[in-house]
């Protein structure tokens, strides 16, 4: 069996993986990707909470499927924009996109 | 009973919002008639209320007072603010003297104000003006009263101020405005005073009131509980409610206004400025007499002084003015003094009676010079009007000699000069022969005063009557331009006050000589009572012969082609002539008094608390304000990642902190 460390240490790995990702890359697909990386860490951490345990109970792996509907949810929402900002701006990169400031 | 007495106050109002707001879009004709068929209309039925009212049978030998209408216009607590008419003799007397007087120049403005820019403004003016004083005039309560007294002093700014592109009559405005606004803010918390102790605004403490058909006798308010809680509340209340009355009948120190308010059109003048609105604060003493003469007998030794005063101080001026205008308003500031000095003496006898003969002398005395002076100070008016119209100026040295070119404008001046000096069988030896003796019965000091004042009254009229029609012709003048007499809208009102001056003198003279009943003070009497005038001779006869003398002195110096008298006394007394040219100073010392006084020791520093304390409270938050979004702007930078930094860093922080804990 594996240890519960294992799973800690694969979810803290892959989050911050998401955060640097997030934090470094500048194409916004990427820092979705990113994001996604992010919350796949917390679906880890949820299913091996639940499954090593409390292996009576079921909320973890529903968790982790509300998670992953909210994920998909929320990729088809920031795709959606991602590519009006590459039509408005015709660029993908966040740099380009600095209307916000003021 | 007297339900149409509302029209008299609706028909102006009616007039003036047509004429205010689609005036402008009338041809001046139409706009005029408008108003003076309005104003005619409103003249009829004033007839017809003091017919029906004067014809009615007295009770008790008193004349009842009618409250046609009346309804509860604003209810607060103990307290209500009521809007309605009361009808009772010196109200109706008012309301005579108001649409006479105002009807005259309604007419007399279509060939005054002929083809004047802004005729139709005019004329709307006019009828807010008219509603007003009516108001005025029939209010039910104090209340009423102020609210129309208010309308009252708007209307005349605005007159005053009707030929706006020019500068003196702004600054006249303003003047009339401001002056008559810091008096009348005496007259509201003298108001507000007597309606906190008295729990009532109502004027129905006179006695009974007959509302609508029958009779209900109640005495509004509590006076006693006022009495108790202090005897000075009522006299205070009282005498606040006179500094009001004083700056809008121009009562000396507040008199200011009224010369600098000839700046208006000269019909205007006539109406307002000498005839009607200028005795308000008379009508006002009058309405409150019945509190004045119970609660505060010893305050109107006040009223008195004030009105001695200020008779001596205005026509002393008068004597040295040379513009036409200024003289005639000095002599109605000295006129209306001599109103006020007739309330004031109207003392209550020491023979336990409230109201005795004499009381009733000095009041009857009062209203009376108010309606005699109204008719013939607007008939002086209007024919200074006539002159102006003619000559183009104001200036006494560019006329003289007039008589040949204007004989109406001549006879009815002359007319009314002979009244107001006070000449038997004119109507204003009858009034100021009563005051005269009122005055003499309460203090002979008093009496001869104004007897003297009478003298120097007829003195400047008649240097006023030679300076224009007769002396040196101001031929150089009148070359370009030869005067001609007035067209006849301008003159018929002419004659038609000088009817009634000289009807009223006849007939009060001889009745008064004669002992007639059915002269004036069977109408308008302190108490309601029929009160037959009778002449003290000595008095008369004695005010007659200085009223001719006077008449004869400034016939001797001012009649001739040239006048030596004059010229030598202008020059040994130049300080003299100029001090009363100047008219004592009396503008410079509240230029003064305000500018350097208040403006600098008490508006100054509260200008500077206000910019500096208070403002600068408001203005050191908002520059707070500004500064933190100033320093913290370069944080928003528009750049995502950066964003990211921080968020994540700070997640990091909160959850180190919350481990922590």
């Amino acid at each position: 069996m594996i240890p519960i460390e294992c799973y800690f240490a694969l979810s803290a790995l892959l989050f911050f993986i998401g955060v640097y990702g997030f934090v470094t890359r500048r194409n916004l697909i990427a820092m979705l990707i990113s994001v996604e990386l992010v919350l796949n860490a917390v679906d880890i951490n949820f299913a091996a909470i639940n499954r090593l345990l409390y292996p009576n109970g079921m909320e973890g792996m529903f968790m982790t499927l509300f998670v992953i509907g909210v994920a998909a949810a929320e990729s088809a929402v920031a795709i959606a924009i991602i590519i009006n900002v590459y039509r408005k701006f015709k660029s993908d990169s966040v740099d380009a996109i600095q209307n916000m400031k003021r | 009973m007297f339900s149409y007495t509302l029209f008299i106050m609706l028909l102006p109002l009616l007039s003036f919002i047509v004429l205010g707001l689609a005036g402008m879009k009338m041809q001046h004709k139409v706009a005029g008639l408008i108003g003076t068929c309005s104003l005619g209309i409103v003249t009829i039925l004033s007839y017809l209320t003091a017919f029906e009212y004067f014809g009615a049978d007295r009770v008790d030998g008193v004349y009842q007072t009618f409250v046609p209408y009346n309804f509860t216009w604003l209810p607060l607590g103990n307290l209500h603010f009521d809007l309605g008419i009361l009808l009772d003799p010196i109200s109706v007397m008012m309301l005579i003297v108001i649409s006479t007087v105002s009807l005259m120049v309604h007419i007399y403005s279509f060939g005054y104000m002929h083809g004047e820019k802004g005729f139709q403004r005019y004329y709307a003016f006019l009828s807010l003006f008219t509603m007003s004083m009516l108001g005025l005039v029939l209010a039910t309560n104090i209340f009423q009263m102020y609210m129309f007294w208010e309308l009252v002093g708007v209307s005349s700014y605005l007159l005053i101020g009707f030929y706006y592109p020019l500068k003196p009559a702004i600054a006249a405005s303003k003047k009339a405005f401001i002056v008559t606004r810091f008096a009348d803010m005496f007259f509201l918390v003298g108001i507000l005073t007597f309606g906190y102790f008295v729990d009532s605004f109502s004027f129905s403490f006179a006695g009974d009131i007959v509302m609508g058909q029958g009779t209900t006798p109640f005495i509004e308010g509590n006076i006693a509980k006022a009495v108790a809680a202090g005897g000075f509340i009522i006299p205070t209340a009282l005498v606040l409610m006179f500094i009001g009355g004083a700056g809008k009948s121009a009562m000396f120190p507040l008199h200011i206004w009224l010369p600098d308010a000839m700046e208006g059109p000269t019909p205007v003048s006539a109406l307002i400025h000498a005839a009607t609105m200028v005795v308000a604060g008379v009508f006002q003493i009058a309405r409150m007499f019945p509190l004045w003469i119970q609660y505060a007998p010893e305050a109107m030794s006040i009223v008195v002084w004030v009105g001695v005063f200020t008779a001596f101080y205005a026509a002393a001026v008068a004597c040295a003015q040379s513009d036409i205008k200024r003289v005639l308003a000095f002599s109605t500031i000295s006129q209306i003094a001599f109103m006020m000095v007739a309330l004031g003496v109207s003392l209550p006898g020491h023979h336990g009676a409230i109201m005795d003969n004499h009381a009733q002398l000095g009041y009857m005395a009062g209203m009376f010079h108010l309606f005699t002076h109204a008719m013939f100070k607007a008939c002086l008016f209007l024919g200074a009007g006539c002159i102006i119209h003619a000559v183009h100026s104001n200036e006494m040295a560019l006329m003289g000699g007039l008589r040949k070119y204007m004989p109406i404008t001549h006879i009815t001046f002359l007319i009314s000069c002979l009244a107001i000096a006070g000449i038997p069988f004119f109507s204003g030896f009858s009034s100021k022969d009563e005051i005269i003796t009122a005055c003499m019965e309460y203090s002979p000091v008093v009496g001869w005063i104004m007897t003297g004042i009478a003298a120097m009254t007829a003195f400047y009229m008649f240097r006023l009557y030679y300076g224009i029609f007769w002396g040196t012709e101001n031929v150089e003048a009148h070359e370009h331009h030869t005067p001609h007499e007035a067209p006849a809208t301008m003159t018929i009102p002419l004659i038609v006050l000088c009817v009634i001056t000289v009807g009223v003198g006849i007939y009060s003279t001889l009745g008064g000589f004669l002992g007639w009943g059915g002269s004036f003070g069977s109408y308008v009497s302190a108490e309601g009572t029929d009160y037959t005038i009778h002449f003290n001779t000595q008095i008369a006869l004695t005010s007659t012969v200085i009223a001719i003398l006077s008449i004869c002195l400034a016939t001797y110096i001012y009649k001739g082609e040239t006048q030596p008298i004059a010229d030598r006394l202008y020059k040994q007394f130049p300080k003299l002539h100029r001090a009363a040219y100047k008219r004592f100073y009396q503008d410079e010392i509240w230029q003064y008094v305000t500018h350097r006084i208040i403006f600098r020791c008490v508006s100054t520093p509260i200008a500077w608390f206000d910019r500096h304390i208070v403002d600068g409270t408001f203005n050191f938050m908002a520059w707070g304000a500004n500064e933190a979004g100033e320093s913290i702007r370069s944080w928003q930078s528009g750049d995502v990642r950066q964003y990211a930094v921080w968020f994540l860093t700070g997640t990091v922080a909160l959850t180190l902190i919350l481990l922590c804990i």
